[in-house]
């Protein structure tokens, strides 16, 4: 077969795209590793040459700053991405039901995609301003409230901004796809389905939504790469204060890092936190390609 | 009867359910492009001003350096910066990405899926993690405040996705289109040029917008590794306004707008492909 002549084509054709992964993302992350093993400092160049074996990680055990800012994070990542999941399933079925004006309310739907995460957060920075912002404006001129909430530095309600802007960012992401898997749905087994008697809540739980799933887990593998995006809105936002109120991983590192300038303990966090965005976007991909495998696609 | 008013209610219900969610989805960013027009004086106004009275292009006369006010914000070169960056970031992932999309997608081959998701694996760090290491290298390099330090991450950042796009794009042309091609007595390499990429060239042309919104909009990595006007770009730019004593919303909105605009541009020209795309290549493998 000519098509598999040579044995190297591939390797040869994909050389370029490894050789660029290993030289900015696999070996500084070996590096990460190593200088996550010393208590290196900025301001003390020389102290990456002390190995001081797992210290960096026993004395994230004992932070509690760490263990706040990583609860936070898995509960604002739980909290965001099932928000964004049913309401981006909503929005899919909703704009499905509708067919005047589809293709307007299709591009509209759009809009916050186009929009990168600083500018998000700058937006409901701008918006959820306690003084001149938007929505407390829209409330004390409605005769809602008398004086201005404080969005962003009141303690539950900052991090609910924050998840806010974050859903507001990326519903759409989910929206669009599951879209796209109504639009792929065969009509036959619907109709056979409702001629049996089924209604619509049977007909949604057994054939539509198995059907759109893997749409889904592609709208969850897409979002899985690019969580840590909400570290640019935070750090707009409120970066990640008042007093550590909004504090995330993400901000946490960079705080260590650059700020405290403690680069060995900033990168054994910065370590915690990879894992736990490979180990994320691991398990959704598995799902894509199971799910993938079951509608019967050649994976 | 009351069948026919319950289906009245229910399309009542799915168009106010829709109208509100499309104005959630709406409203905030068209007000912040809205202020980008307005003069301070009257976003700071108490009470609100809601409907505007005074719009003109001041704001972005001003951020420029064309007013009479003196801002101290070189937003100028940082939207060269931006443009430079992103688009030669993106020309180097279009490159590295057909070519590994073309492998994925036309060849058998030990390790292809591991290899495959070891690619997107790569693209699921944090940047903000990755910036740490990468910052310790660059400095070593020189590659610090540099726009080629930049260009390189963004290319290495862009490249998984791209080829899991192309990949998809190459694998709904017909492998028989090609080997007819090379019976006919062209060569691999002609088959490519004459008959597989003219065919995937919108969704190639996709995959760049992509890249280029990627380069255009990221944030974490290019607030540490850069320093100054040399390659500063747009969005940390952006965070020069509230690094003032007040912020000066007015001209933090008329900058978003800036940004905002390219991106808005080359969204809708390819938004069918987008979503074509990423569900091609995701679900039929």
């Amino acid at each position: 077969m000519r098509w598999r002549a040579d044995k190297h084509t591939p390797f040869l054709l994909l050389s370029p795209a490894i050789l660029t992964i290993l030289f900015v993302v696999a070996i500084p992350l070996a590096f990460s590793l190593y200088t996550s093993l010393t208590p290196y400092k900025l301001t003390k160049p020389d102290t990456i040459n002390t190995f001081i074996g797992l210290r960096n990680y026993e004395r994230l055990l004992d932070d509690s700053k760490f263990w706040w800012a990583f609860g936070r994070t898995i509960l604002f990542l739980t909290i965001a991405l099932n928000v964004e999941f049913l309401l981006g399933l909503g929005i899919a079925l909703l704009i499905n039901r509708i067919t005047w004006g589809q293709r307007a309310l299709r591009t509209i739907m759009m809009f916050p995609m186009m929009f990168s995460p600083i500018l998000v957060g700058f937006q409901f920075k701008f918006i959820f301003n306690d003084n001149i912002g938007i929505l407390n404006n829209a409330l004390h001129g409605l005769g809602i409230t008398d004086g201005a909430i404080a969005w962003l530095v009141d303690k539950p309600l900052g991090m609910m901004s924050i998840i806010f802007a974050e859903v507001w960012m990326s519903t759409s992401v989910f929206a669009i796809l599951l879209l796209a898997g109504l639009f792929a749905m065969p009509r036959d087994p619907l109709e056979a389905a409702k001629v049996d008697g089924c209604n619509p809540w049977q007909v949604f739980r057994h054939i539509t939504l198995p059907f759109i799933m893997p749409f889904a887990f592609i709208a969850m593998t897409i979002r899985s790469l690019d969580v840590a995006r909400a570290y640019d809105i935070v750090d707009v936002m409120t970066g990640g204060g008042p007093a550590g109120r909004t504090e995330l991983l993400w901000t946490l590192i960079a705080r260590v890092g650059y700020d405290n300038a403690k680069m060995g303990q900033a990168n054994a966090m910065a370590y915690v936190s990879t894992l736990l965005s490979i180990l994320f976007t691991y398990y959704f991909f598995t799902k894509l390609v199971a799910a993938r495998r079951y509608m019967g696609g050649a994976a | 009867m009351s069948t026919s008013v319950k289906k009245q209610a229910m399309s009542v219900g799915t168009w106010a359910a829709t109208f509100i969610l499309m104005v959630i989805m709406g409203v905030p960013g068209l007000w912040v492009i809205l202020s980008g027009f307005r003069p301070n004086r009257e976003i700071l106004a108490k009470p609100a001003i809601w409907i505007p009275q005074d719009l003109s292009l001041d704001n972005f006369r001003s951020i420029f350096g064309l007013g009479d006010a003196q801002v101290a914000i070189p937003v100028l070169s940082y939207f060269s910066n931006s443009m430079i960056i992103a688009l030669t970031s993106t020309g180097i992932a279009l490159l590295i990405g057909m070519s590994g999309g073309y492998a994925f997608a036309r060849f058998r081959f030990r390790g292809k899926n591991s290899l495959f998701l070891g690619l997107m694996l790569s693209r699921a760090v944090p940047g903000i993690a990755l910036s740490l290491p990468v910052f310790m290298i660059w400095s070593k390099l020189g590659l610090i405040d540099a726009k080629a330090g930049l260009i390189i991450v963004y290319v290495a950042l862009n490249v998984p996705f791209t080829i899991w796009l192309i990949d998809g794009f190459f694998r709904q042309i017909p492998k028989e289109m090609s080997e007819a091609a090379q019976v006919d007595g062209c060569t691999r390499w002609q088959a490519f040029w004459k008959i597989e990429f003219p065919l995937a060239r919108s969704g190639i042309a996709s995959a760049g917008v992509f890249a280029f919104l990627t380069s255009w909009n990221e944030y974490a990595l290019a607030s540490q590794l850069t320093r100054s006007t040399d390659s500063k770009t747009l969005p940390v730019g952006l965070m020069d306004f509230t690094a003032q004593f007040t912020i000066d919303w007015a001209g933090m909105c008329a900058m978003a707008v800036i940004i905002i605009v390219p991106a808005l541009i080359l969204t809708f020209l390819v938004q069918k492909h987008l979503i074509a795309g990423l569900t091609f290549g995701g679900v039929k493998g």
